[in-house]
């Protein structure tokens, strides 16, 4: 009886030992990159986080070390159902561990639960909604360029403390603008300033006058537009049209891409104010990044923050593998050993990962040059601001998000 | 040469007959019968096999919820002559209650489920009172306008969370005895759901209720003449085709554990008419090869990146100048004979 | 009230691009029976022939008002010979499926050669800057929108229903054998008809262009509530659609002080009350 007991023992013992051994032998990685690659926003993630996603992989040197990375991506159309069924047959059958990208508020929020269920990991580099890390967060989720908190925070109380203190919005009628509105009315009104009014407008306008005409109406200093992609952009052309800038009051985009003010061009967009986490031009490292992207990229376009998001998102989660000697396949895991590590990148600088997967980091308060500043394309920005990162996003003691200890 | 065209300058109305022919005329319908039964054993029995067959089960089972909703589509259209533009509206309504009820009220599936469809039935009651008045191509345009209105409305009430949907819903325990959390469970839960559906369709369309509803397709002033009520027997079959849509809208949210607004869409409405019409309009089997086609294109098509929507664009085009009956009518047209 | 007024101005000036898209649907529908769901990527294929003919030939907007059209117009009538002419006679379904692919491959390939964020594209000199009208500051290349369309609405209305040219067509829509026994070409006049209505959706691709971004996506968004103002109007009714398509601007207008929200949706709320009234649309023959 002993004798079986302790030869179960011994089999459970070789065999456990088996198992950490293959454990620590795995060293197989594979990555998706699950993006807008057909819609509205495929310049700002899209083919381009792939591209981004290749390079980290190069660039961490795991290859040589004998590691097996692979990436597959796919078009989620901006479908929840869709990502979730691509993710899911990716989790199932391709057995993939990470998540990049993800744009789109519901579809991250659709895979921020997917990975949550399937112990994998997302690294959100798209949505804008800060509840991923409020009350939805989770602990196989990390949150890494910025939320709507963010920007409303940033681009909100710099502008009101340079003399912006009466605001009206321009605000896309849907979830995401109805953040933004919200958080920034919250931010404009802490710090002394007014609200004049707010106008609701239908995603995918193509036509803004009519709020425009609104807005200028309001005589507010500050015209912030709550929108994002096709419907920021237009509004911007039909203000410097309707002389909006021009009668004194001042535009805020309160989510704008690098992208975006190139197809303005400059004539249109100078002048523009805006909080973004990343600009290839901030210093010797980052525009090295954005010379060997804009290389790879077909339209030789320099990265948006969400592709800039994914490179070091990556290459922090590539750091905390090698650190674990292989890949375990356990999400919850190895997100933990990526909030024990504090950041540390060429692309978004020191940083940590706080409890309820927020990636915190500086954030920089942007205005865009004229047309006569700028010395050649994509030279876009001037640096008139910059939040350090333990004020840039929303205080531990504000979340709702479970995992973080009061 | 311009037939359609004529008719609808006659009476605006009867456009729609060119479209399904091929489930009529048939001189043998015994043999039809039959034939039909073997296919659908056959489809019973390759489905029943998906789980053991390494197939990715919730593939299948995205298939099968739309192979409903587009089955159910195809009763309005391929047997009433209703084109419906406005089929989202079901899909969407029915996902959106039980998923709320599932969620926030916490009931059972079974009666998610119920709500789900129940929800489905009394909106086709309402929007098929309006709709069912006109005909044709102003059909077809007042359903869209409708599902567009109620797109609206669930855009602005806050219980579906404008873009981000309802998220993680839970999958809980039918009849208190199955865990639809297990895949295979849910599969085969899925599976009888669908077939029921489609049984129940399959018995319509051969019931007398449902000849009523093609003879009013072929010449509805002569179906009045005989003294048929068209405009009650083309409400029934709307509220049918409703509360199945439903039906299939409820289960979909225990496959994709959300529910958004993409499903109310009416490019989702356009996706159903395209999977009835690559299978085949007017066939009972088409819709459901229409579904897993269009659904395998999404999905593995996705890899493709940027160049999906050319390829489905590609793909319709050459549907249309080709194979014009869907893949399900070609073949009963070769084999001379209706499937 | 004065902010009504212009409210009502820009109604009227958006009403120019439903007028013109809606005229061309209409037209596309009344003389060969199909429903171009394709009219919103041709629109956008307008914007960007205009893009284009700047950025590497040079020439200017005014030129690419006239080019611009013929060359997309051209390509529908490439798109009427190779494919849509195998359709005649058929339900209005498979027409719409089939431009609806086309629209499809149209906007991916477009999307994939230049971005989803769109390309920029001045006003032109002659119409910058803008006069203040007292109660709203008027851009004057949108007043230059609302003339020039309806300039070239009634233009296109007086063709197809005054000279004989229009006449030839509508008979050739009616009874195609009839006309053929006359010896006129009927297939001829039909793919003409195509490239007509498919340049003036260009030309409203190429008066937009100024206003909104050049993007590929452009016309995706559009062409629900386009569609929408032609069945309003009466489907193939040229006059009912060029009415509707400016009075459609105006209610929207309206809309987006009251109701900003529900700007997009009210025009589905007209179609249906105007269906529930007036089966045939507003000016619809009894058809």
């Amino acid at each position: 009886m002993s004798n079986k007991l302790s030869a179960l023992l011994l089999g459970t013992a070789l065999s456990l030992g088996a198992v950490a051994g293959a454990f620590a032998q795995d060293k197989n990685i594979k990555i998706g990159v699950l993006t807008d690659m057909s819609g509205l926003y495929s310049d700002i993630g899209g083919q381009g986080s792939v591209i981004a996603a290749q390079m980290a992989v190069e660039d961490s040197g795991l290859t040589a070390k004998g590691w097996k990375i692979d990436i597959v991506s796919a078009d989620h159309q901006n479908k929840p159902d869709i990502g979730t069924n691509i993710g899911r047959q990716w989790i199932d059958v391709e057995k993939v561990d990470i998540f990049m990208d993800v744009l789109n508020s519901g579809v991250g929020l659709a895979i921020n639960n997917l990975v949550k269920e399937k112990n994998a990991i997302m690294i959100n580099t798209g949505a804008a909604t800060s509840d991923l890390t409020n009350a939805q967060c989770s602990p196989n989720t990390v949150h890494w360029v910025y939320d709507t908190y963010m920007l409303a925070n940033s681009t909100g109380a710099a502008l009101v403390k340079a003399g912006g203190d009466s605001w009206y919005f321009l605000t896309a009628d849907y979830a995401f603008g109805a953040a933004l509105e919200r958080d920034t009315s919250a931010v404009v009104t802490k710090s002394g300033g007014k609200i004049l009014g707010a106008v609701k407008h239908p995603l995918n306008s193509s036509d803004f006058s009519s709020f425009l005409l609104q807005a200028q109406a309001s005589k507010a200093k500050i015209v912030g537009l709550a929108n994002a992609g096709g419907d920021t952009t237009n509004s911007i052309k039909q203000a410097a049209e309707f002389g909006i800038v021009k009668g004194g009051q001042k535009l805020a985009g309160l989510l704008l891409f690098i992208n975006d003010v190139h197809s303005l061009g400059l004539n249109v967009a100078q002048g523009l104010n805006f909080t973004e986490t990343f600009y290839w031009d901030l210093n010797d490292q980052t525009r090295a990044f954005g010379k060997r992207y804009s290389e790879r990229s077909k339209t030789k376009a320099q990265p948006s923050m969400i592709q800039a998001g994914v490179y070091a998102g990556l290459l922090h989660y590539f750091k905390a593998l090698e650190a674990m000697g292989g890949n375990p396949h356990d999400g919850a895991k190895i997100v933990a050993k990526m909030k024990d590590m504090p950041t540390d990148d060429a692309l978004f600088g020191k940083g940590e990962i706080q409890p309820n997967g927020r990636k915190i980091h500086p954030a920089y308060l942007f205005e865009v040059k004229t047309p006569a500043e700028s010395k050649g394309p994509w030279d876009y920005y001037k640096l008139i601001g910059t939040t350090p990162a333990d004020k840039a996003f929303r205080p531990l003691s504000e979340s709702a998000c479970p995992l973080v200890k009061k | 040469m311009r037939l359609a065209k004529q008719e609808l300058q006659i009476d605006g109305t009867q456009q729609m007959t060119t479209l399904t022919t091929s489930s009529t005329g048939n001189s043998n319908p015994n043999a039809l019968m039959r034939d039909e039964m073997w296919a659908f054993l056959i489809m019973t029995v390759l489905l029943a096999l998906v789980p053991v067959s390494g197939i990715y089960p919730f593939f299948v089972m995205q298939a099968l919820c739309f192979a409903l909703f587009a089955c159910a589509f195809n009763l309005l259209i391929g047997y009433g002559g209703l084109l419906s533009f406005g089929h989202a509206m079901f899909l969407g309504t029915a996902g959106y209650v039980t998923a709320h009820a599932l969620k926030v009220w916490g009931v059972s599936p079974e009666i998610g489920i119920v709500l789900g469809v129940a929800a489905s039935a009394a909106l086709g009651v309402v929007t098929g009172l309006i709709a069912i008045r006109r005909q044709g191509i102003y059909f077809s345009m007042i359903t869209l306008a409708l599902s567009q209105l109620l797109y609206f409305i669930y855009l602005q009430v806050p219980f579906t969370h404008g873009e981000d949907g309802i998220q993680g819903v839970p999958q809980g325990m039918l009849f208190g005895i199955f865990d639809l959390s297990k895949p295979i469970t849910l599969y085969y839960v899925v599976l009888v759901v669908f077939l029921l559906g489609f049984l129940l369709i399959y018995r319509t369309i051969n019931s007398p209720f449902g000849e009523v509803l093609k003879s009013i397709r072929e010449n509805e002033p002569r179906a009045i003449s005989l003294g048929y009520k068209a405009d009650q027997y083309k409400l029934m079959a709307f509220i049918l085709s409703a509360s199945l849509v439903g039906l299939a809208g409820a289960v979909k949210v225990f496959v994709a554990q959300n529910a958004s607004l993409t499903d109310v869409h009416w490019t989702m409405s356009g996706e159903v008419v395209l999977i009835a019409l690559v299978g085949g309009l007017g066939t009972v089997f088409g819709p459901v090869i229409g579904a897993f086609i269009i659904i395998a294109m999404q999905q593995y098509l996705a890899s493709f990146g940027q160049w999906v929507l050319v390829i489905q664009g590609v793909i319709f085009v050459a549907c249309v100048l080709t194979f014009r009956r869907g893949v399900i009518g070609e073949i009963g047209h070769y084999f001379r004979r209706s499937l | 009230m004065q902010a009504l007024y212009a409210q009502l101005l820009v109604g009227l000036i958006n009403g120019s691009f439903y007028a013109l898209l809606s005229l061309g649907l209409a037209v596309i529908f009344g003389m060969l029976n199909i429903i171009n769901f394709a009219h919103g990527a041709l629109y956008m294929m307008g914007a960007f022939v205009a893009y284009f003919l700047l950025q590497y030939s040079g020439l200017n907007y005014w030129w690419a008002l006239i080019l611009a059209p013929v060359i997309v117009g051209l390509f529908g009538i490439l798109l009427e010979r190779t494919m849509l002419k195998w359709l005649t006679g058929l339900d209005h379904l498979y027409g719409l499926l089939l431009t609806f692919g086309i629209a499809l491959i149209v906007q991916g390939v477009f999307q994939n050669y230049f971005g989803s964020s769109g390309l920029p594209y001045a006003i032109p000199d002659l119409l910058k800057g803008g006069v203040n009208l007292g109660f709203m500051y008027l851009p004057i290349y949108r007043g230059w929108v609302v003339v020039f369309s309806l300039v070239v609405c009634l233009a296109t209305w007086y063709l197809i229903e005054k000279t004989q040219l229009g006449a030839y067509l509508r008979a050739a829509t009616e009874n195609p054998t009839l006309v053929r026994a006359f010896g006129i070409n009927v297939p001829l006049m039909i793919t003409l008809t195509y490239g007509l209505g498919v340049g003036l959706a260009a030309l409203a691709g190429v008066l937009s262009a100024p206003i909104n971004q050049v993007r590929p996506l452009m016309g995706a968004d559009l062409i629900i509530v386009v569609f929408a103002v032609v069945v309003i109007g009466g489907m193939g009714s040229i006059m009912g659609s060029i009415i509707t398509g400016f009075a459609l601007g105006v209610i929207e207008g309206l809309t987006k002080y009251f109701y900003p929200e529900a700007s997009n949706t009210v025009v589905f709320v007209l179609m249906v009350l105007v269906l529930l009234v007036k089966p045939q649309g507003l000016t619809g023959r009894a058809a």
